[in-house]
């Protein structure tokens, strides 16, 4: 059990999604020993889920479009949470970003001149979306896989890290995992860790996660010391499917409603006109026919409200579903058959005409969806400077969605896509100049790594009948009801005390069966992420005392000032999660102006 | 009865929706690379339910340690490969109630792959071709920094790009399926559609067409269509991508209005086998690996019973 393979690089990145293949691809072309570890095969990772497109003020259809622009709307998007250097990086990079991928084979959809075509979506003022019909993650992941391939990066997939390694000064020296074929575990000597493994939303019931996302990255960072960030915004994407049960959860692109499809009640009305919350106002349209025009016409009309940000559209389809209107199964309708031709359906959104033709019998040509919020994207995360990504642990960075800041407490779609390629290299990059100026390998210690894997391995010796997806369903039961979209003090507390019961029940797992390819442990050590990350979401949800984002209180509705400017910081401390609030970063007065003028 | 090489029946239509709860009999491979058998599984029936959510509540409630690779279960991802009585499909797309759930329903590991453990196959050989292929080379930019493609040059290339990389094409193949011998020198469909992209992609300034001839081993593929047919994806891997590059193979080598065509202004040399091999500095697929089963059922003998049977 403790005769480990070893390997040693300059720089190891944990995940293989979009952010760590940029961010592995970086740091090997700046030169540095590379190793890319993933929880699946390479190509596999959540990325391949993103429908939508890549945001980036490239302004092929829309001139007047610019990284201001594209800032703005992305602060506003994250009702002024945001780390503000973040977004302008993001905002500042994304084009180059795309065009890379370009350059790498991708294949973006064009306009009649050639060049990008870019789409509407929510909450973006002009057509912003790089994308490849509906399925612009694969594109994306396949550009850079392929990339990653051609310089040759070592890659290691389907090998699971259970903890960091760190030195005598908490510098981060390493990883110990092992590989879900035969259990046996690896260890790795890096100089720098770039963490890149996505989000956390196996721990709800209803989610478009795929398998992997049971936030692994930011229990690595919590135990190895490191800060989590505003953890009580999670996103629940408005269009999920609804039924079939199975595939309860499943995304429905926003791509629909960018391309003029309508949300409706069992009335048949487009309710999103009741829902205009006075921030959003001044820039949306207040009757049909003005939303209409609009698709055409943006100088001169403003957006429908169907193109809110996701957090206002969630809440609508909730407060339409509570309120007695909603479809047979318990969503609203999204109606893109009375709006395009049949033709124009299958050309737009072929995955997702596929995705309700194979798993509901459903023709999106002829007949509306059901459809209702799902749990989709942790804006929270891992806490990281800026300009580097650097976590507050030496030799720890993190990108994407396990990072934190970027998207406040809301995230516009077609932002995750751009986030992971200007954080992913950023990360990488730092990752690389760390190890490449002179850093001596720190040595490993040896009980460091047979503690972790005597841990690992001790869910074998455990006795009884207390087992993984037991307790992982109650988890998702738990988070789903009580920690879900409309927060409140009562249930939030009982939350908390669940998760005390859940992590002793957690802890007596027994595990059948031996260490080769073995789901039902890989489980209990993915439940471990997961209890972390959701006491880490209560615990925030509990002390935002305010609705904002991705955060909803019934207790305390809207806004309230001595909030906006606070950041819930979570971290692991003796065996005990604790937060403190600490002020954001305030951004400079001419970022500031960009919001001043557009006030009136 | 051998039910590996037929593909199963035409999907029944779904039974009523309101029709009493049935039990399910499912029958699994499960065993590792040193050998194994199919074991059956009893649960009752649930409405909407495709073939992994059975099997997950299979490994949810009876076999903790059932082995299975899955991802998204939204047919994304292409994880959940295996052969749904015989035929080989994705399990998180594939409906139960397309299945004629009266008869159990086997599920089988590809058979083309080595057995990791249960349903879950060592598909490395395909991570190991995808190291030989040439890389993407682009032409340089416009002069204001842009790439101009007209859609219609790209349609065909998004086509290819939709692979998710399920193997399932791999999988049915026979010219690997039941010739293990024949993956050290045969790169089979998947790659053959990764190839064709490439030399069709607008950008692109390498020729490969020596190399997929040679090293590729293009030649083996008697276009039998099974790729095709089992891709879900819909990707015409056999009309789109291998003929046209059987085409230009033929052309390259017999053309001489092409070959001057070539010589003179199009492209570059072709890359030497060896030249692509230093340059990936990958190994091709290792041999000697063990033979997945043979059956999806019958001359395994009785299948056991599971433990919640």
């Amino acid at each position: 059990m403790t005769d480990n393979e070893r390997h040693d690089f300059d720089v190891v990145v944990i995940g293989a999604g979009g952010a760590g293949l940029r961010a592995a691809i970086e740091a090997r072309e700046m030169g540095a020993r590379t190793a890319l570890v993933c929880k699946s095969l390479l190509g596999k990772a959540h990325t391949v889920m993103a429908e939508g497109g890549i945001a980036a003020a490239l302004a092929n259809v829309w001139p007047e479009d610019n990284w201001q622009v594209h800032f703005r709307d992305t602060m506003r998007g994250g009702k002024m949470l945001n780390n503000w250097r973040m977004a302008q990086i993001h905002a500042l990079e994304a084009p180059d970003r795309v065009l890379e991928l370009e350059e790498w084979g991708a294949l973006f959809d064009r306009t009649a001149d050639g060049r990008i075509l870019q789409r509407d979506f929510g909450g973006h003022r002009y057509a912003r979306l790089a994308h490849v019909g509906d399925r612009t993650g694969l594109e994306m992941i396949r550009a850079l896989q392929h990339r990653a391939v051609s310089i040759g990066i070592d890659v290691f997939m389907e090998c699971k890290i259970v903890r960091l390694l760190q030195d005598d000064a908490g510098e981060v020296n390493g990883a110990v995992g092992f590989w879900r074929e035969t259990g046996g575990f690896v260890t790795f000597g890096a100089k720098a860790v770039v963490l890149a493994t996505g989000g956390l939303g196996k721990a709800w019931k209803f989610t478009s996660n795929s398998w992997e996302c049971t936030g692994d990255g930011m229990a690595l960072a919590l135990w190895a010391g490191a800060d989590l960030i505003d953890m009580e915004a999670i996103q629940f994407h408005p269009t999920g499917m609804i039924w079939p049960t199975s595939a309860r959860g499943l995304l429905v692109t926003e791509g629909v409603r960018g391309d003029g499809g309508v949300l409706k009640n069992q009335d048949d009305e487009r309710f999103m006109f009741n829902y205009i919350s006075p921030f959003f106002a001044a820039e949306t349209a207040d009757t049909i026919e003005e939303a209409d025009q609009w698709y055409k016409n943006k100088t001169d009309f403003r957006r429908p409200p169907e193109l809110l940000p996701r957090d206002e559209v969630a809440r609508a389809i909730n407060s339409e579903v509570k309120a007695g209107r909603g479809s047979p199964h318990g969503g609203v309708f999204l109606d893109i058959a009375s709006r395009r031709t049949p033709e124009e359906i299958r050309r737009l959104l072929p995955s997702m005409y596929h995705q309700f033709k194979q798993l509901a019998d459903v023709d999106i040509t002829t007949t509306a969806m059901e459809v209702g919020p799902t749990c989709h994207y942790a804006m929270g995360g891992v806490r990281v400077e800026a300009d580097t990504e650097v976590t507050t642990v030496e030799g720890l960075y993190a990108a994407g969605e396990v990072a934190g800041g970027m998207h406040g407490s809301n995230r516009l779609g077609g932002n995750s896509l751009s986030d992971l390629v200007v954080f992913g290299r950023r990360a990488g990059m730092s990752a690389a100049r760390r190890a490449l100026d002179g850093l001596d390998a720190k040595p490993i210690s040896q009980a460091q790594v047979a503690d972790i894997t005597r841990h690992a391995v001790s869910y074998f010796d455990n006795e009884g009948t207390e087992d993984a997806y037991s307790v992982h369903r109650d988890l998702q039961e738990t988070m789903q009801a009580l920690v879900g979209i409309i927060r409140v003090e009562s249930e939030l507390l009982e939350a908390k005390e669940k998760l005390v019961e859940l992590q002793e029940r957690a802890s007596r797992c027994a595990v059948e069966g031996n260490l080769s390819f073995n789901p039902g442990w890989h489980l209990t050590l993915d439940l471990e992420s997961m209890l972390a990350v959701s006491n880490c979401t209560t615990l925030s949800a509990l002390e935002r005392r305010e609705s904002r984002g991705g955060h909803t209180r019934e207790d305390f509705p809207g806004f309230r000032p001595e909030f906006e400017n606070l950041n819930m910081i979570t971290r692991f401390v003796d065996g005990s999660y604790v937060l403190s609030q600490e002020p954001k970063p305030q951004m400079p007065e001419e970022l500031a102006k960009l919001f001043a003028e557009e006030a009136h | 009865m051998s039910i590996d090489t037929e593909p199963a029946s035409t999907p029944q239509p779904s039974p009523p929706s309101e029709a009493p709860a049935r039990e399910l009999v499912m029958r699994l491979w499960r065993g590792d690379a040193s050998g194994g058998r199919f074991m059956e599984y009893r649960l009752a029936q649930q409405e909407g339910e495709v073939v992994l959510d059975v099997v997950h509540r299979i490994q949810a409630t009876q076999a903790h340690d059932l082995a299975v690779r899955w991802n998204c279960k939204a047919g994304k991802c292409g994880s959940c490969s295996a052969e749904i009585n015989g035929k080989p499909a994705l399990m998180c797309m594939t409906r139960m109630s397309t299945l004629p759930v009266d008869e159990p329903v086997t599920i089988s590991p590809m058979r083309a792959f080595p057995i990791m453990r249960d349903l879950v196959t060592d598909v490395s050989y395909n991570f190991e071709v995808a190291k030989l292929i040439p890389a993407f080379k682009p032409r340089g930019r416009d002069a204001d920094g842009l790439y101009r493609m007209a859609q219609v040059d790209i349609d065909r290339g998004q086509e290819f790009h939709k692979c998710i990389e399920c193997f399932l094409c791999q999988d049915v193949c026979h010219v690997i399926r039941d010739h293990e011998e024949n993956k050290l020198h045969y790169a089979g469909p998947r790659f053959f559609v990764r190839l064709a992209e490439l030399e069709m992609h607008p950008l692109d300034t390498l020729d490969r067409r020596d190399y997929i001839g040679r090293d590729m081993g293009l030649g083996y593929c008697n276009i039998t269509k099974c790729c095709t047919e089992v891709c879900p994806e819909e990707i015409h891997i056999t009309d789109n991508a291998i003929i046209p590059l059987k085409e230009r193979l033929v052309d390259a080598h017999y053309d001489p209005i092409a070959w001057l065509g070539r010589k003179i202004t199009r492209r570059p040399a072709p890359l030497p086998a060896a030249k692509a091999r230093e340059f990936t500095g990958a190994a091709h697929a290792q041999a000697g690996v063990p033979a997945p089963p043979r059956t999806a059922g019958g001359d395994q003998g009785a299948p056991e019973p599971g433990p919640g049977a």
